[in-house]
């Protein structure tokens, strides 16, 4: 593998990416610890019945993972863009797609990955039977993926802009809808004993269209947030 | 051919001229197929045996629900257009489209709920086809949103565009999940529109109604479009002629 291949730009931008976040090791709890709060917030809200809790916790798992996900991924490209950074990946020889497939890789591994070791846990507060959680860790093994890949598109189009906050959740969770759906429907299926290998599908083929597709506009909004 | 049909339409100034020209005769078309349409459904056409007269909404209500989802494709083509082509027009076309869309989208959603109330009994369910209208509204909001965000105007033109572009891919996704999920939760609640087959008499005032509302679009557009080009050709020498002559 020759020092300037594709494979390698790919390992060294997530390589990249990861140890800057290792030197922060402090950012990587909060979009966490959100996630853990919102879920707390229900049974508050609504009441201790465990029956209800049971039944509603799929969505809210889900809603909350929705939430968190939108929540760190302003951060995705915010500082590449304001060191200029980005303006260096644009330059580089290799398709910028392909580093951006790179960049929404390590965000994945560090705004993803830890939702889905923690879920787990919160599952087991609202009282959801083993063979269900592992459904919904399947769901989000899927889905949290596509929320990165389709949320970056957004990123890009508002990183330009001073306060993209209120914006970024306008465009991106319309486009959530579908992951959602699935996802829940797949842990509702789950808890009434029916088959969901039908949702997981349908999630996988989300996944693998989000990989191919996402990348290219994402790029195109970042040249058009840096021109 | 239809390409220099098209550099030469897409030339402002030929725009400008031929869509003032255009401007009167639409607004004529417009107002005999509204007549038509509103009389024709209103009047002669024949109450329905189940839901009387209430039924009539659907001269306004399903020719905006039709031209919401068109109007987004319409908003996605041009805005394609533009950003591959770079052809002004057909940003500007693709930009003047979303507040458009967004109120047809809103009326539809609005006369829904009103002939909700007396139907089912409720002014809203969590049916597919209302649940995607909604989001397809949150779609043209997060649109205009962005437009308005980016204070440069061919800036704002591209990511609009791309946005589009994005969102269209995922409407068919979006409104077969909706479908799917109500049916998974909840069996069909109400069925509407069900008949096999709608009376001729309803429905040639409806396919009236819907083309006075395309015309009313393609009016409203123009206009819209027309007033976008005046403000960002300030200053420009053609407008300035036209703007002498007057």
């Amino acid at each position: 593998m020759s020092a300037d291949s594709l494979s390698n730009a790919f390992l060294s931008v997530v390589r990249r990416d990861l140890l800057l976040a290792y030197r922060h090791r402090a950012e990587l709890i909060n979009p966490l610890a959100f996630f853990v709060m919102v879920v707390t917030m229900f049974p508050l809200a609504v009441g201790a019945d465990v029956e209800l809790l049971r039944r509603i916790a799929p969505g809210v798992i889900w809603v909350a993972a929705l939430l968190a996900s939108l929540l760190s991924m302003d951060a995705i490209f915010r500082s590449d863009f304001e060191d200029g950074s980005l303006e260096l990946m644009v330059m580089t020889p290799h398709p910028l797609s392909v580093l951006v497939l790179a960049k929404v890789t390590a965000h994945w591994l560090l705004s993803g990955l830890p939702l889905l070791l923690v879920s787990p846990l919160l599952a087991v507060m609202f009282d959801i039977e083993s063979d269900v959680i592992s459904v919904l860790l399947i769901t989000l093994l899927l889905g949290t993926p596509v929320l990165s890949l389709i949320g970056a598109i957004a990123v890009a189009l508002t990183v330009g802009l001073r306060k993209g906050g209120v914006l970024l959740a306008i465009l991106v969770l319309p486009l959530y809808v579908p992951v959602l759906i699935f996802a829940s429907g797949a842990v509702d299926a789950a808890a009434s004993g029916l088959p969901v290998s039908g949702q997981l599908y349908m999630m996988s083929a989300m996944l693998f269209l989000a990989i191919t597709l996402t990348p290219w506009p994402t790029a195109a909004a970042l040249k058009m947030s840096l021109s | 051919m239809i390409m220099r049909f098209l550099h030469k339409f897409s030339s402002p100034p030929y725009f400008y001229s031929i869509s003032g020209r255009l401007l009167p005769w639409l607004t004529l078309l417009f107002l005999a197929l509204l007549a038509y349409g509103l009389y024709g459904g209103l009047v002669t056409a024949p109450a329905d045996y189940q839901q009387g007269d209430s039924f009539r909404i659907i001269y306004v209500h399903v020719p905006a629900a039709w031209m919401s989802m068109f109007i987004y494709v319409v908003m996605a083509v041009s805005g394609a257009i533009g950003l591959i082509w770079r052809i002004k027009l057909a940003e500007i076309v693709s930009i003047s489209s979303a507040p458009i869309g967004a109120s047809f989208t809103l009326l539809a959603l609005i006369t829904g709920s009103l002939w909700g109330k007396p139907m089912w009994g409720t002014w809203w369910v969590w049916d597919a086809r209302l649940t995607s209208e909604l989001i397809l509204l949150f779609l043209y909001l997060g649109v205009i949103g962005l437009y308005s965000a980016i204070e440069d105007n061919r800036t704002a033109s591209r990511a609009v565009a791309i946005l589009a572009l994005v969102g269209v891919v995922n409407i068919p996704i979006i409104h077969y999940s909706v479908e799917w999920w109500s049916s998974l939760h909840q069996g069909p609640t109400v069925t509407k529109f069900a008949k096999p087959s709608i009376h001729i008499d309803m429905l040639i005032p409806l396919l009236v109604m819907a083309g006075a509302f395309k015309v009313y679009y393609a009016i409203a557009l123009l206009l819209r479009c027309r007033n976008e080009l005046v403000q960002r050709e300030q200053g420009s020498r053609w407008l300035g002629e036209i703007l002498e002559n007057k």
